[in-house]
């Protein structure tokens, strides 16, 4: 089944190559990166743009750098390259374990977390991760750059705090201060699937800090400011993760769609809280189950 | 719409041809330049049986249009047994590891990266690399053997 859709397609071999290409195309044109999530709509006829301007020969794109615990991640860098990279394992890692399980092998391969977070939809796996960490997004445009919070950028099913004449250059990661630990839950029907059904991020700070960022729950993936305040300090013994898990009917919005009915995805994101909190914890304090451990 | 004039590699060879920017790898390498190994399965990046290697590294050619590889690398199955059956190949086959054969490809392809980069691979570790192949005759156990037994140390 070949496209019907026709489009040009560009190649610029310069940032202001791909700004001038964006400028000129006003809003007709779509940037590509591994394009796992691009061409399907264009196929599905969800998206039809007159060009595509493919950031692939940007070699400036492709860093992948960490040093004094600051994670710079280009928008040309693809999941596997994430999982492989010892920095992000040992300082960052929400990003191993969630890179890890992003569809499969031969689409993680080609796929960026920048492409992951343009496309934007509700169960994108970076999302979340990127919220816990409170990632610093850079966008370049015709008048120059600007940062983001990872807090600002989600508007919508789809819909992100991007310009059309932007484009999202990388992500910024710091490392968080002191003792750490955390958990990606992702509930999926196999592994090698793309699509969460539900999704939980927890990272735990030595300061006593929880941060918790859901995703497949709402039309974006957000942070849940109330539990992080009842568990602020807190050890989560069972009593508590009741506590916390009473709350997610008021702060969750899971629909039902085939892939999983609403009662269920928010039955499971309980599961996930009675189950991450606790493997958060222990990891916290240097033992709990290896990164990469499904808990679910 | 411009044609864009292509050239990349092709389990070594040169290949030049035009397409145009819709035109997607999978199509162009079964109708235009007869490689028949990649299969079109589901076309949307679940099943892995279009899977190609580009530059060494197992990817979707469902999900990538032809005019993006221009200067690039790819082997497909046709190229790794150019010189009769490489190892792994020959494993499936003692292992009588697949029945209708149309994730063949896909597997073979996405087990020689994951052996590549890693020569004894576990039992998990064969699982997670094939978790995007989907086979529907099989039930997996033949291959996971075939490779488990091939990589022993
Ligand atoms: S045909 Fe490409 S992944 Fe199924
Ligand atoms: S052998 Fe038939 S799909 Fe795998």
């Amino acid at each position: 089944m070949t496209i019907a859709h026709r489009f040009d397609y560009e190649r610029p071999d310069t940032l202001s190559g791909v700004l001038d290409a964006l400028a000129r195309c006003g809003g007709r044109a779509r940037v590509l990166a591994g394009g796992t999530d691009l061409i399907g709509w264009i196929r599905e006829d969800l998206i039809a743009p007159d060009v595509l301007i493919d950031l692939k020969a940007l070699d400036e794109l492709k860093v992948l750098h960490c040093a004094d615990g600051v994670l710079q991640i280009g928008a040309g860098v693809t999941f596997n390259q994430l999982l492989e990279s010892d920095a992000v394992r040992s300082d960052f890692p929400l990003v191993f374990e969630m890179a890890g399980r992003v569809a499969s092998n031969g689409v993680r391969n080609r796929a960026t977390m920048a492409g992951n977070i343009c496309s934007a939809v509700p169960c994108n796996d970076s999302g979340p991760v990127l919220l816990v960490y409170e990632a610093t997004l850079h966008v370049a445009g015709p008048t120059g750059t600007r940062d983001l919070s990872a807090l600002e950028w989600f508007l919508g099913p789809r819909k992100t705090a991007l310009q059309p004449d932007e484009v999202l250059t990388g992500i910024t990661l710091k490392k968080p201060e002191g003792r750490h630990g955390g958990c990606w839950l992702k509930l999926g029907r196999y592994k090698g699937e793309d699509l969460a059904q539900a999704s939980t991020a927890i990272l735990m700070l030595e300061n006593g800090e929880t941060r918790i960022a859901f995703g497949s729950v709402a039309p974006v993936p957000l942070r849940a400011p109330a539990m992080e305040a009842l568990l602020k300090g807190r050890t989560p013994d069972a009593a508590l993760i009741a506590q916390a898990q009473a709350m997610l009917s008021d702060l969750i919005t899971p629909i039902t769609d085939v892939r999983a009915s609403l009662e269920y995805r928010l039955h499971m994101v309980g599961v996930m809280l009675e189950r991450g909190l606790p493997a958060a914890a222990e990891r916290m304090n240097g033992n709990g189950p290896d990164y990469g451990t499904t808990l679910i | 719409m411009k044609k864009h004039t292509i050239t990349f590699r092709l389990n070594g060879e040169p290949c030049t041809l035009d397409v145009e920017a819709n035109e997607l790898l999978l199509d162009v390498l079964r109708d235009k330049v007869g490689v028949k190994s990649p299969k079109a399965g589901c076309e949307r990046g679940d099943c892995g049986s279009c899977t190609i290697l580009l530059e060494g590294k197992s990817v979707r050619s469902c999900l990538i249009l032809a005019v993006e590889v221009d200067g690039q690398e790819i082997t497909t199955v046709e190229g790794l047994s150019r010189n009769g059956l490489t190892p792994l190949q020959q494993a499936f086959l003692n292992h009588n590891s697949f029945q209708c054969g149309f994730c063949a490809p896909g597997m073979v392809l996405t087990v020689t990266e994951l052996l590549e980069k890693n020569p004894h691979p576990s039992k998990e570790e064969i699982q997670e690399a094939i978790a995007g192949n989907l086979c529907r005759c099989t039930g997996y156990q033949p291959i996971i053997d075939a490779v488990l037994e091939l990589t022993k140390k």
